[in-house]
């Protein structure tokens, strides 16, 4: 009974986080919404039976990357956000947004995905270790998590070229 | 009643989170104590002397002024953001002391809760990183919503001196985690068990180096994540008056100075846990060494008959009796330590809050003694020597992991 309280609860913050992040015309009130989303889905990580997820979903994305954006935000001071013509694309984006929501929805609602999770998953769902997964990761998964790191030097080595003063 | 006898889990962690809640908050107020004690000593002075006796009731004082200031919202302020962020800064460096194990992890009953710690979770020391990653959002926020230059400028700094020297702390911590292959706390201190020289600090124990290099890498890169002298660049009070919290008054200014010493506590834990071996007594349980069990005991004695002898000697007044009170505590704790079954069972506690102390003083000793970093040398501290210096620690580690038989000490 308590998961599904907690599930229903960081849920409603995630979804009120997300809603938050596009209404504020504060750059930082959003950056802060985004943060509010990040942590509510790391708990629903944990909730799954996935702690290292929870983890490393609040360190990188909550404790690194959206630090970075804070503090860019500050370092330029940017003023409220206007709003133009082109903003009141917003309605109809909403509008269309909606639609495919409740289709996505329905198409759950009517799968077996959907009945299973109705069923509340969260009780069967084993705690997997940190262990199993790097088991995985190394072993079966090798060839994407070591593309993925020389994307990530890649993109190291692009920061430098750009940070870099002529001389 | 009912709901009691059905998750026995959640009210005994509530009753956990009371009273650790209420020992932190008391260890907090008498740290500011200790630290001004300290300092005025090494600067040849007095300290705090005049509210009760040594200014024992001075954090008492301290606190009642702090309820009882004004507290001034600047008009240019963002509302929203300056309420959040003292109150966001508390709420984590609080949080993370619960995931602590102050003690070995005993049960009070068969299929009971552990008693020395709220949660032991399989991921504590992740867990932790986390919640500590998320502080710098305290200052940030306080620096940015103040809506003032200083407090802006000194929101910038810590900002980036956060998440730079975070990477040299968390790198330098990994060494331990390879050599233990564990991130749970209380696996983490078993396989330092033994003699002080098994402690990961200096131990060649699981075929690994001792992690002497990654010790000092942690301590630097902790005071710098805690903001203090030599690293206290975001409140540099002779350039930026007093940084990120100069608009903040009374209550919330001092959740401010509340949330740096939890934060100074929960790296001397992680500290002592990491390196020199959590609540493990420095000797082995055997032989003569049974008798360290007395030590807490005779500690308290100790600090009794002082506290006497100084009642007699030197106080006078409403200050001799208040002597008089804390000797006949101390006194009265020290006997009840010393009863054998009390005496066994706080051994892990009294050797957890022994290191937590030392490294907490070492701290107070380093602010009375060194002078401030510039900003640029800080930088460059961090980026150009620290990390090196611990990802060199990583990977020799790493190798000695490899390449060494794994020696066993007899």
């Amino acid at each position: 009974m308590i998961p599904f309280f907690i599930f229903i609860i960081c849920a409603a913050l995630a979804v009120a986080g997300a809603i938050a992040l596009i209404w504020a015309r504060e750059p930082i009130h959003s950056a802060l919404a985004l943060i509010l989303v990040m942590v509510a889905l790391a708990v629903l990580y944990l909730l799954l039976g996935a702690p290292f997820i929870t983890a490393v979903q609040i360190i990188v994305y909550a404790g690194a990357i959206m630090v970075l954006f804070v503090f860019v935000i500050m370092v330029l001071n940017f003023g409220l956000e206007e709003r133009t013509n082109f903003s009141k694309l917003a309605i109809p984006g909403a509008i269309l947004g909606l639609a495919l929501m409740a289709e996505i929805a329905h198409w759950l609602w009517h799968a077996s995905i959907g009945r299973a999770l109705a069923n509340g998953p969260a009780a069967q769902v084993a705690e997997a270790s940190t262990r199993d997964l790097s088991e995985m990761l190394f072993s079966k998964y090798l060839f994407p998590f070591e593309a993925t790191s020389i994307l990530i030097l890649i993109a190291v080595l692009g920061a430098w070229v750009l940070a870099r003063k002529e001389s | 009643m009912e709901f009691i006898y059905q998750h026995p889990v959640l009210v005994a962690a509530i009753i956990k989170i009371a009273v650790l809640l209420f020992i932190v908050m008391t260890a907090l107020a008498y740290l500011t104590w200790l630290e001004r004690k300290a300092i005025a000593h090494i600067q040849s002075r007095w300290g705090p002397y005049n509210v009760g006796a040594h200014g024992l009731l001075q954090p008492l004082a301290d606190g009642i002024k702090f309820l009882f200031k004004e507290d001034v919202t600047p008009p240019a302020a963002d509302k929203v953001a300056y309420i959040l962020a003292p109150f966001l800064a508390l709420a984590l460096g609080l949080s993370a002391i619960a995931l602590i194990p102050f003690g070995p992890p005993d049960k009070l009953f068969p299929n009971g809760q552990q008693i020395y710690s709220v949660v032991d979770l399989n991921i504590g020391i992740l867990m932790l990183f986390a919640i500590t990653s998320l502080g710098v959002y305290g200052v940030a926020l306080a620096g940015w919503s103040s809506n003032s230059k200083y407090p802006l400028l000194g929101g910038l700094r810590s900002s980036a001196q956060m998440i730079s020297y975070e990477v040299s702390l968390t790198i330098s911590v990994v060494g331990v985690i390879l050599l233990a292959g564990t991130f749970n706390f209380n696996e983490l201190i078993a396989k330092q068990s033994g003699w002080f020289w098994h402690w990961n600090v200096l131990s060649i124990q699981h075929g690994g180096v001792p992690q002497i290099i990654g010790f000092l890498c942690y301590l630097t890169a902790a005071i710098a994540e805690t903001n203090r002298v030599p690293f206290d660049l975001p409140e540099a009070e002779t350039e930026l008056v007093a940084g990120f919290h100069t608009e903040y008054s009374s209550f919330k200014f001092a959740m401010f100075f509340m949330a740096e010493y939890a934060n100074m506590i929960t790296v001397s834990c992680l500290a002592t846990i990491l390196f020199l071996g959590g609540w493990l007594s420095p000797f082995p349980d055997t032989g003569i060494w049974h008798y360290q069990n007395f030590l807490p005991g005779a500690g308290l004695l100790l600090l009794a008959a002082y506290c006497g002898i100084n009642t007699i000697t030197e106080m006078r007044g409403i200050a001799r009796l208040q002597m008089a009170v804390v000797t006949m505590l101390a006194g009265g704790g020290g006997l009840i330590c010393l009863y054998p079954p009390i005496a066994a069972g706080i051994q892990g506690p009294f050797w957890f809050t022994t290191k937590i102390l030392a490294i907490l003083f070492f701290y107070i000793w380093m602010r009375a003694t060194l002078p401030r970093f510039r900003y640029d040398q800080l930088m460059s501290f961090g980026w150009k020597l620290l990390l090196p210096v611990s990802l060199a620690n990583l990977v020799l580690t790493a190798l000695a992991i490899i390449l060494w038989p794994v020696v066993t000490h007899a």
